[in-house]
Formats: structure tokens, C-alpha cells, sequence
């Protein structure tokens, strides 16, 4: 697999991990202008470095949802170009703007991804969807912003068994949620991101060509 | 509604773009840079993505202004209020009782009775009075279910976590009796368990009392649900589930459903060791 432009793998202090090119945000290791993207921390950093498909080249339009304090959408920020970042709860959203202080690129917008109503007059149509939400109903979310994915863009989603159900079988409720995803995308991979996170499925995803677009 | 939020803005209005960031909608996107560019809002994309970068980050500051201005401090002033109303209300509904039972003999007692007579017909300026007064004990007790209403709502923007677990007025009356949520945050669980308690705790301390199992937590029903031999073990193990709420919601601020199931969990365990008749 390859690795979206500015993003490398890179020693720090004789461990190799992912690093982009930025203003640190929360405590990385850093080497010159290089801070590492610590995959234990980001959903998305894991899907990188377990090597999944993301498509990621460098340089796109994101969307990201689920922005929370902006760990993982700084180092998108880094790597990619306009980059919209939703979070809904305001305490977090403090330290996304510390973090898109920096980043010319990143506007952070303190909304419900699960309205995204109240953002599509600011959010143009983006190349990835990358969402990271901690609540039920994640395939819904993902099903109702559909609508800013370019046809030839990717969902980037990241699916937290215990937010959906505590109890069930994330197995079960991963299969549940593909099923919902599967109204509006094509599941292209899916995986867990074992051992960074637990009980989180990693999937990569094409809007549905005989949808609404 | 189907355009920018750039639409019809002077682009040297800030506090317009901000406005229209946080309140303007709209049904689906579009090529809103280029769109901008052709409404001559700004000269090219650059410019743009300058604008935009300065409005979002505006705005998103004062909307998180606003959405924490429903914050710990509002909700502290709502549940003592209530309280407060809650205390008058019956201590008047007392006295209207008191003054009613002079005057017939088939008088009620309560806020019910109060609200009875609020809508009766006085015959005599005496009467007048009792009912004034029987109305005043009806909009105390209104004014307790708006406060109420209130704190529903706005306690799960303050301490989401926290107010799922606990419900929203225990967990207003928590915040308040720690004095704030970054006071509670930084208690120790054994604290939460007591708050409320003070009286019965320093009591205990003065060698003159048993220790107290719980304070205010006594209203929710993992306690009071659970038999008294084990009550102090649901206490405790609830007090630390609360506080790991609060730390989370004045610290992070995500979502964590698990608390509740892992509450779930330990309170069932404990409520087991009566065979059920605890339960």
C-alpha cells in the first residue's frame, strides 16, 4: 500500500512510525518539522499503518466528522488541503482550535454530524469522508453525509462496536452496521484496527454509484 | 434553502459571516469556492479559503462560548432555585393548609390543596387572602417544574456522561453541591458518595455517629433499589462510576455509554448477594 504525500514512515528515538509535517498538538514525538501521528491515538493512523487501502494521495478535499480535540484532523490537515472539521461537543473544540490556529487549511465547525444541514452551506464536496463518531447510529451518520462525497471519492470510517451496543457481539454489530453502510456505499475493505484500538472496525468505502448521485 | 453561507454578505462584515455560519442552512453543498468567486465575494479561491479559515474559527469560538454559557454555573443557580422553590412552595402550602382548616372542614393538605383552593371562589376577604396566598403556592410549584424542565435539558450539554448516569437533576444537584464541575471533577469518589451528607459525616467524625453510606446519591435507584445490608456497596460502587463521569465530562468531553452498562453490571452483582429480595 502506498502513503498519501506527506505522510512518511520515520524513526523517533528507534521506533518507526508514521509522521506528517506540522505545528505539534498533543505531546508527539518530533524530528525537525516531522511529529509523529501515534496510531494508538487515531483511528485513521491505525487503517495506515496496518497498511489499509485508503486511496489517500495527498492534497484532498476532506470532510472530516468527529473532529474532537484534533489529533487525527491536524495530521490530515498536514498532509491534505481544504479540510473541514466537524465536532460536536464544545469543550473538545477548544483544543481543535488550537490546533487549526496554525493550519491555514482547517476550518473547524461546531455542529451535528448527524444534521448536516447546518453545515453544507459552509462544506463544499470533498474527495474523503473520514468519520470518527463515538455515538449510535454511526452507518446513519455516515449514510446522511453521503451527500458531500464526490461520486469518485472515499468514506474513511472508522466504527466503535461499543458505541452502537455495549453488550452485543462487535462482530454482530459491525455486520449491523456494514448492512446500514450499504444503502448509500460499496464497502471496498474492512478491518480491525487491533491491536491500536479495541473493538473498532476500520472500513473503506465508495459511494453507491445507483444512489443519489 | 440552497446557497452559501457567503450569500449576500458584505465580505467586510465579520460578525455577519459568523452569524451566518452558525445559524444559515442549507440542503446540500456545492462548489461553494468557486461560487463565492463568480458572486464576486472574494477575488480567487485563495482569498476564499482566507475568509473562510477566519469566519469558521470565530465562529466556532463563540459558539462554544454560547454552548458552555449553558454552563455549570447556570445549571448550579437552576437546581438551587428549584430547590428553593420546591421548599417554599410546601412550606406555604403548610401555612394555606393550616389557615384552610380554620375556616372548613373537609381543608386538604399539600400542594395539591393549595392549588385547590387557588381556584375556588372566596366569600369573604379572609377567603381572598387564603386563596392569594394558595396562588402564590401554585406558581412557586410551576416555577419548580420549569426550573426542572430547564435542567433537563441543559444538564446533558454541561455533563453528559454524568447526567446520563445519574439523571439530570441528580447530576445538577452533584455540580452544585461540590460547587462546579471541575470541583466535583477533582473529588475524590469517596466525597461524591457523601456530598450532601455533611451533617451525618462530621458527626462521624466528632466520634458521635456511624459513618454515612451515602449522600445525595440516595435518590437514584441503583441505591435505593438495592437492600439496605448492601446499600453501602452500591453506593460506593455508583459514587465511582459518577466520578469517572465527571472527570471525563469536565476533562474530554466524549460520549461513554459503557459506564452505564459496567454500573449496570456491578449494581446487579451486589443486588444478587440478597437472592434478589433486595431488588
Amino acid at each position: 500500500m502506498t502513503l498519501p504525500d506527506g505522510v512518511e514512515r520515520r524513526d523517533f528515538d528507534g521506533e518507526t512510525g508514521l509522521a506528517t509535517r506540522g505545528e505539534p498538538v498533543y505531546g508527539e514525538a518530533t524530528d525537525g518539522a516531522w511529529r509523529r501521528w501515534d496510531p494508538d491515538r487515531s483511528k485513521l493512523g491505525a487503517m495506515l499503518a496496518l497498511g489499509m487501502e485508503t486511496g489517500l494521495t495527498g492534497g484532498e478535499t476532506v470532510l472530516y466528522l468527529g473532529a474532537a480535540a484534533g489529533t487525527t484532523v491536524s495530521h490530515v490537515a498536514d498532509f491534505a488541503g481544504p479540510t473541514y472539521a466537524v465536532e460536536f461537543a464544545p469543550r473538545p473544540v477548544r483544543d481543535l482550535l488550537d490546533a487549526a490556529a496554525p493550519r491555514p487549511n482547517l476550518f473547524p465547525l461546531l455542529k451535528d454530524a448527524r444534521e448536516p444541514d447546518s453545515y453544507a452551506h459552509v462544506v463544499e464536496p470533498v474527495d474523503v469522508l473520514v468519520q470518527d463518531v463515538a455515538t449510535r447510529g454511526q452507518a446513519l451518520v455516515a449514510n446522511r453525509n453521503a451527500r458531500f462525497l464526490r461520486p469518485d471519492g472515499r468514506l474513511l470510517l472508522s466504527i466503535k462496536a461499543r458505541s452502537e451496543d455495549v453488550t452485543a457481539d462487535p462482530a454482530a454489530v459491525f455486520e449491523d452496521v456494514l448492512t446500514t453502510l450499504e444503502e448509500r456505499y460499496e464497502i471496498e475493505a474492512s478491518e480491525s484496527l487491533t491491536p491500536h484500538h479495541d473493538d473498532h472496525l476500520g472500513v473503506v468505502a465508495r459511494p453507491r454509484r445507483d444512489g443519489t448521485f | 434553502m440552497t446557497d452559501g453561507w457567503f450569500a449576500g454578505l458584505d465580505p467586510d462584515d465579520d460578525e455577519a459571516a459568523v452569524a451566518a455560519i452558525c445559524e444559515d442552512s442549507a440542503d446540500e453543498p456545492a462548489e461553494w469556492p468557486r461560487l463565492a468567486v463568480d458572486a464576486g465575494f472574494v477575488d480567487d479561491t485563495d482569498e476564499y479559503y482566507d475568509r473562510l479559515g477566519a469566519a469558521t474559527t470565530a465562529a466556532a469560538e463563540q459558539a462554544v462560548q454560547e454552548r458552555e454559557g449553558a454552563d455549570d454555573r447556570q445549571l448550579v443557580h437552576a437546581v438551587r432555585s428549584m430547590a428553593d422553590c420546591e421548599r417554599t412552595a410546601n412550606e406555604l402550602a403548610e401555612r394555606v393548609a393550616e389557615w384552610g382548616e380554620s375556616r372548613s372542614a373537609d381543608a386538604g393538605s399539600g400542594v395539591e390543596y393549595a392549588r385547590e383552593l387557588a381556584r375556588g371562589d372566596p366569600e369573604d376577604p379572609a377567603g381572598e387572602r387564603v386563596q392569594s396566598l394558595a396562588q402564590r403556592v401554585v406558581d412557586l410549584d410551576e416555577e419548580a417544574d420549569r426550573l426542572r424542565a430547564y435542567i433537563d435539558r441543559t444538564a446533558p450539554e454541561v455533563a453528559p456522561n454524568l447526567a446520563a448516569l445519574a439523571g439530570p437533576v441528580l447530576a445538577a444537584r452533584l455540580v452544585s453541591l461540590a460547587g462546579g464541575l471541575e470541583s466535583l471533577a477533582k473529588k475524590p469518589s469517596g466525597t461524591v458518595q457523601v456530598l450532601g451528607a455533611e451533617d451525618a459525616l462530621f458527626a462521624h467524625l466528632r466520634g458521635s455517629a456511624p459513618s454515612p453510606k451515602h449522600g445525595i446519591i440516595f435518590t437514584h435507584e441503583a441505591v435505593r433499589g438495592t437492600h439496605p445490608d448492601h446499600r453501602g456497596s452500591a453506593a460506593r460502587a455508583l459514587a465511582g462510576k459518577l466520578t469517572i463521569a465527571a472527570r471525563i465530562d469536565h476533562y474530554s468531553g466524549d460520549l461513554r455509554p459503557d459506564l452505564q452498562a459496567e454500573l449496570d453490571e456491578r449494581i446487579e452483582t451486589i443486588q444478587s448477594r440478597t437472592g434478589g429480595d433486595g431488588a
